[in-house]
């Protein structure tokens, strides 16, 4: 289950970094080129991508940590990669929230 | 025994010959992507309600234009790694995964030029 959730994560997160990108080129291109681009980042829709976005990179973050230590041969162990697991989504889950505070909260 | 060629056996690639690197340099781009996507995790975080002057005055700065340039590099560069296997594992008529594997690389190609070239016009002040 997780491990299909890293792949899929990993592919939306191909779509962000295009995003990120295109941020980037608004920004070199000047305030109209921005606008354009800030309406639509700005919108409820735009605020439910970021945040999915934020999702999929903490969680791929964490994940990817997780797969990283397997490789080193440790945690792979049912009880360890389980309770490993558990971190991850808490971590994901935890972050994202703290993104929708910053995004959504007062001033 | 084995019936490998013993020279395979100390090379350790498979049959495609080539599946070890690309395994390797995916840890390798992964392991890089850990401090720079920190780094990228506070940056957004404190650009999160940025307008264009906040954006812009940020990304003017040398470090941040450089670590931002080096998060992007290493991200694409991971991503076409990543994006590479699954259209391996999926995509089964060959001209279509073959045309697939292709545009991964030039989007990735142009997408890096791209990133380089606007982030060098912000630093001048272009």
């Amino acid at each position: 289950m997780l491990s299909i959730l890293h792949r899929a994560t990993g592919v939306f997160l191909c779509l962000g970094l295009a995003l990120l990108i295109y941020w980037v080129v608004a920004i070199a291109s000047g305030p109209e080129c921005y606008a354009s681009f800030a309406r639509i980042a700005g919108s409820w829709f735009g605020a439910l991508v970021l945040l999915g976005f934020a999702f999929s990179l903490l969680f791929h973050l964490a994940n990817g940590v997780r797969h990283l230590v397997w490789d080193l041969g440790r945690g792979l162990d049912l009880p360890t990669s389980a309770a490993s697991g558990w971190t991850v989504v808490a971590v994901a889950a935890l972050g994202t929230g703290l993104v929708a505070i910053r995004l959504f909260g007062g001033a | 025994m084995s019936l490998r060629d013993p020279l395979a056996e100390v090379r350790g690639l498979g049959s495609a010959k080539a599946g070890t690197e690309h395994w390797w340099a995916q840890r390798v781009s992964s392991v890089l992507l850990l401090p720079l996507t920190l780094w990228f995790l506070l940056a957004a975080a404190s650009l999160l309600r940025a307008d264009y002057a906040d954006a812009r005055v940020y990304l003017a700065q040398p470090l941040n234009a450089f670590l931002l340039l080096a998060f992007l590099l290493a991200a694409l560069y991971h991503a076409w790694l990543g994006l590479q296997v699954v259209i391996e594992d999926y995509v089964h008529g060959r001209a279509m995964e073959i045309s697939l594997l292709l545009a991964v690389r030039l989007l990735a190609f142009l997408a890096a030029l791209g990133a380089a070239f606007c982030l060098l016009r912000i630093t001048m002040g272009a």
